[in-house]
């Protein structure tokens, strides 16, 4: 299935009932005229419920284009990006808030706290800005599966870059959102504390069901993925699935002008 | 060092918009101020000279005035002026109070502006002082020429009738001419009324005599000597003759005092509005410095020493200034402008004249523009050059300085304890002598609570914000904590907002309090419904008492005229009046003896008179009237102090003796049972309808000083203004700030799923929030400071008792949230508008 067209054909025999995101024909063009780039081009891919999904592919490629486009951060040139059964580009940026509040859930690389906030706080903010009450005992299923238990009162400030990275995941999966997607979630961490975090992020989807989506550029990190999507210029280039981190690193489109 | 420094401007240009605007409103406050005043100052000056340029001598009456009054200036003297070598010509003129009837029988203008003059012509026909727009000069007693405004006030074109009133009945005269003049007390609210001399005489004085010879010379004659001519021919007492070069000057020197004390009154409220700037100034460079610490840590790394440091953030203080101080000056211009139209609407009509800009006035509005900004820069360019070279390594995203607030407080407790000490120790004075040590507590205070706030800060925005969650939810609880984050910062945006609130509060309080203060004097004595007195100065005629006392309706009309005494030395005042009917219209409470008797000759004294005479029922009292003449009446009785009445009361036949011409000061009237409702119509209607006569019921007996103080509130709440303006750009200065430092976290609460509305409203309140914190500041130490100041006034005004107006502090608290949603408007729009993506990835 290296082969783009074959990936396509294979793609719409998908049923819709197991996807928890998709992609038709997506593009993203960002400028006009001598600056013109096209980020995405018309990219067709499907994040079926309850998978991890990892997306590689060269600096430039459109990874977080592609992500922002799904998680409705940014609109599309054209096609259609739907989470759920939700096409997100016929949205109003106040329904694309209410759905980012209720159905996504997001890790970026840093930055993910307030600082005003503390743990417990950090964690719940996305049901407090909805105004819902969280399930108290998934809650406490998310906080110990983290490992956090006894610092949910500290602020960000008092954890560690690992810590904090847990907090961000805890949140991201506390309102149990329909997907998550992580940009580089362990990019600024070391490999110890970045392990600890993807396998949170396995875990949650074999023993939770969770949808995860995660950019990364480590084939370690991809690794812990169920299928791996690589990205060059804009397009989608080639898949695995359960990857193993040589298979990922054997399949790394090289740089253009190296043949394989 | 300069480039840098001009660079570092511009390149934070948004973010020094509101620091700049901060400066530029306060300089435009001075510079407005002294353009204001000396333009106004020297179009005064130009009509002055204007209006004497032909006198060369001015002979003035010094005694003799009213009408019946003989003066030292009469025909014949006239006559003497004008025959002396030197003379050209000479206008004898004669003036007095006039007052003109509008269409309702009121009077026009005030009344010490109320002029009434005769139309002197000069050997051209014509009075140079009052050209004719219309008509003819009034040639007869049956004619009068009024000035535009009167004219239109009165509502009388040329044949109309016109009723007037000097001091007598009511007049009706023929309206044959129309004049301009540029009299100022015409001018500044006042009204004009013209008649011929022989007219004028009667009314004024006796026929035969001015108050007024103006001389004008021949060309080339010596004013000076002139004026010793002119002196040598005036009679020993009663004219005064002064060159007219003597008189401009004279003049000049009291113009110049009165635009002096008008613009050094303003500029206290500018310095406030420059002082309330440097929180503003000092909050934006903390913030500068505090961003650049990586960039200024480079440059001491390289070698830049610290005096460079402070020296590079000093130059950059001092280049915003300037440009600032510069568009404050333009500013300034504009004000002086729109100052001078806006008083002009109001009807102040200040003469018209060219702007005088003195180099002066800019070079000190620049200099203290660049000043203040420099000096409020001071601070943090000194922590600016604390960075240390190796803070240029640290990767780490700088946090906002956490230094300890330690001294800082423990200044704070120390100043705010003085102070409250020194106001508790005030608050147990009794006059005036505790002004200085109330203004240094008040001052101590309001420094130790600035000083205080960042403490202060964390309970108060904590109830608040406990207040805004429970109202808003999760935005409420981010506000607070964001107002929270950087306590020295709400701190100093709030206490800029507190210094005008305090003043305002703490004079709201003393006015409303004096006020108060004086509706009881008005209301607890007096028990008349009505009181007929003079608009003009002068009494009135016996006549008044005896026709109001003749109206159906009125069941009392009692006089009262005033006469000073002295008592072994000491002066006082006496009552005469109807003393079988005082009682009528006051609570006289007898605390001996009675008023019977005073009818026939005895005297009733207050008992703080007889207590500091020693004087008991039956004494004789031993009086000492000013006018000549002893009388030593029985004491029939002492009463509790009055102030419907003097020390003593006397019935009007004793008072009379020692008061000429007899006239009453006014009439006080009782309404018979059921008909007070609109009486003073029938009054008015009874007495002719005269203009000079005023008939007010209770509430605008109160109203009349009350009126006062309100205006004083008023202009005060104006000038209070630009200080609060100043404090609300502040405001939106921090919350520029605030939102600019953190944009990333705005970008991940949107992508999380915060609406654009649910970060306006963060915004909004933590504006709200910090402009609370202030208000609550403001007015808590407005009213302490209302408090403890008031009772120096314990003994000048026994009736002065605190009094808060919660409805008025309500209004604040209100208009500090207003404020606090105003001033999040543009910064709340610019967060809500921040692109989440860019926002995630901005540095
Ligand atoms: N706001 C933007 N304006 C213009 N071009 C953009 C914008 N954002 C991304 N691009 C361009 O779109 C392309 C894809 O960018 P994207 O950020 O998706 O890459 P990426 O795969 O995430 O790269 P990296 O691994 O470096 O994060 C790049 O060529 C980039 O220059
Ligand atoms: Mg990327």
């Amino acid at each position: 299935m290296s082969h783009p067209a074959a990936y396509r054909a294979s793609h719409t025999a998908y049923a819709t009932a197991t996807a928890a995101a998709s992609a038709t024909h997506l593009s993203k063009v960002y400028g006009q005229g001598e600056t013109r780039v096209v980020a995405l081009d018309s990219v067709s891919v499907t994040f079926r419920k309850a998978e991890f999904t990892a997306i590689m592919g060269p600096s430039g490629s459109g990874k977080s284009t592609l992500m922002h486009c799904m998680a409705g951060l940014d609109s599309v040139s054209s096609g259609s990006a739907r989470i759920g059964d939700v096409e997100l580009s016929a949205l109003k940026d106040k329904h694309l808030t209410q759905l980012r509040r209720d159905k996504v859930g997001f890790i970026f690389q840093a930055f993910n706290l307030l600082p005003t906030l503390n743990a417990a706080e950090n964690i719940t903010l996305p049901m407090d800005i909805a105004g819902t009450k969280p399930d108290p005992d998934w809650l406490r299923h998310v906080i110990d599966t983290v490992g956090l238990s006894g610092r949910m009162s500290h602020r960000p400030a008092q954890l560690s870059g690992g810590q904090q990275q847990r907090v961000a995941c805890a949140r991201a999966l506390a309102s149990r959102p329909e997907i998550v997607f992580a940009d580089e979630p362990t990019g600024n961490l070391d490999s110890r504390s970045g392990a600890e975090i993807l396998s949170f992020l396995r875990d949650s989807v074999r023993e939770l069901g969770q949808t995860i989506v995660m950019v990364t550029h480590d084939p370690v990190a991809a690794s812990y993925a169920d299928r791996v999507i690589y990205l060059a210029d804009g397009r989608i280039v080639d898949e695995l699935l359960r990857p193993t981190a040589e298979d990922v690193l054997d399949r790394m489109p090289r740089p253009a002008g190296h043949p394989r | 060092m300069f480039r840098t420094a001009l660079r570092n401007v511009l390149a934070h240009k948004a973010r020094l918009m509101m620091t700049a605007l901060a400066v530029l409103l306060g300089v435009a406050f001075v510079s407005g101020t002294l353009i204001f005043s000396d333009s106004v100052g020297s179009a005064f000056r130009n009509r002055m000279t204007k209006s004497l340029a032909d006198v060369a001598v001015s002979v003035d009456s010094t005694d003799g005035s009213g009408k019946g009054g003989k003066s030292a200036l009469d025909a014949r003297l006239a006559d003497r002026i004008r025959a002396l070598p030197g003379v050209s010509s000479l206008r004898a003129s004669v003036d007095g109070t006039t007052i003109v009837a509008d269409k309702h029988g009121n009077a026009i203008g005030n009344a010490w502006g109320s002029l009434g003059a005769n139309y002197a012509p000069g050997p051209d026909g014509k009075d140079s002082r009052y050209p004719l727009k219309e008509g003819h000069a009034p040639a007869n007693s049956r004619e009068v020429a009024l000035d535009t405004k009167t004219a239109r006030h009165a509502g009388a074109g040329i044949g109309d009738t016109v009723r007037l009133a000097t001091d007598g009945p009511v007049l009706t005269k023929k309206l044959v001419g129309i004049v301009t003049t540029d009299d100022p007390r015409v001018t500044s609210g006042g009204s004009l009324a013209l008649f011929d001399t022989a007219t004028a005489q009667r009314l004024f004085l006796t026929p035969g005599h001015f108050t007024e010879l103006v001389v004008s010379a021949k060309p080339g004659a010596d004013q000076a000597r002139l004026t010793r001519q002119v002196q040598d021919v005036l009679p020993k007492e009663g004219a005064e003759a002064r060159g007219g070069a003597e008189l401009a000057a004279e003049q000049s020197r009291a113009i110049d005092a009165e635009t002096r004390a008008i613009a050094n009154t303003l500029l206290v409220f500018a310095g406030i509005a420059l002082f309330v700037g440097i929180f503003i100034i000092a909050n934006t460079f903390t913030m500068l410095i505090a961003q650049r610490t990586r960039e200024l840590a480079l440059l001491r790394a390289v070698g830049a020493s610290r005096r460079q440091v402070t020296r590079s953030v000093l130059v950059e203080a001092g280049v915003l200034g300037l440009v600032a101080s510069v568009a404050g000056l333009v500013l300034g211009l504009g004000i002086a402008v729109g100052l001078r139209s806006f008083l002009n609407i109001t009807g102040a009509e200040l003469p018209d004249g060219p702007l005088v800009v003195s180099p002066g006035a800019v070079l000190s509005s620049l200099a203290v523009g660049v000043a203040v900004t420099v000096l409020a820069a001071w601070l943090p360019s000194r922590k600016a050059a604390k960075i240390a070279p190796v803070e240029a390594l640290s990767t780490v995203d700088q946090a906002p300085s956490v230094r300890s607030l330690r001294v800082r407080n423990a200044i704070g407790i120390l100043l705010t304890a003085l102070g409250v000490l020194t106001m508790l120790y005030v608050a147990t004075l009794k006059d005036s002598g505790g002004l200085v040590p109330a203004m240094a507590g008040s001052a101590l205070t309001m420094a130790g609570v600035i000083v205080l706030a960042p403490l202060l800060s964390r309970p108060m925005v904590s109830l608040a914000g406990r207040v805004s969650t429970r109202l808003f939810g999760v935005t409420g609880k981010l506000a607070k904590e964001n107002a929270l984050r950087n306590p020295r910062r709400t701190a100093a945006t709030a206490s800029a907002l507190m210094i005008g609130l305090t003043l305002i509060t703490g004079l709201t309080v003393a006015g409303t309090s004096a006020n108060e203060g004086m509706d009881k004097i008005a209301g607890q004595d007096l028990t008349a419904d009505y009181a007929v007195s003079m608009a003009t100065f002068g009494g009135l005629s016996p006549d008044v008492a005896k026709k109001v006392a003749g109206t159906p309706g009125v069941a009392a009309a009692v006089p009262i005229r005033s006469v000073g005494f002295q008592i072994k030395g000491a002066p006082a005042l006496m009552t005469g009046t109807d003393v079988s009917a005082i009682a009528e219209v006051t609570h006289l409470t007898f605390t001996s003896g009675s008023a019977e008797g005073l009818g026939s000759g005895g005297v009733a004294v207050s008992e703080t008179t007889a207590k500091a005479h020693g004087w008991k029922v039956g004494d004789r009292a031993e009086l000492d009237f000013y006018e000549g003449g002893k009388e030593h009446p029985r004491i029939r009785g002492i009463y509790a102090d009055n102030d419907v009445v003097d020390d003593a009361v006397a019935s009007t036949r004793l008072a009379s003796r020692h008061i000429s011409p007899a006239k009453d000061d006014k009439v006080l009237i009782k309404a018979a049972p059921g008909r007070a409702e609109g009486l003073d119509k029938d009054i008015k209607a009874a007495l002719g309808g005269n203009p000079a006569i005023k008939v007010q019921d209770r509430a605008q007996l109160r109203r009349e000083d009350a009126g006062e103080i309100d205006t004083i509130l008023n202009m005060m709440y104006g000038l209070l203004g630009m200080a609060v303006v100043i404090a609300v750009v502040g405001v939106v200065n921090t919350l520029a700030m605030s939102v600019f430092e953190r944009t990333r976290e705005i970008g991940m609460l949107r992508a999380i799923g915060l609406a654009r509305s649910g970060v306006k409203q963060m915004v909004r309140l933590e504006s709200v929030v910090i402009s609370l914190f202030g208000a609550a500041l403001g007015i808590g130490l407005g009213i302490f400071l209302a408090w403890s100041s008031g009772h120096l006034l314990r003994s000048s005004f026994p009736q002065y008792s605190m009094t808060v107006p919660w409805d008025r502090i309500g209004l604040f608290v209100l208009i500090a949230i207003v404020v606090g949603v105003l001033a999040a408007v543009w910064p709340a729009r610019r967060a809500a508008r921040l692109n989440t993506l860019e926002a995630i990835s901005a540095q």
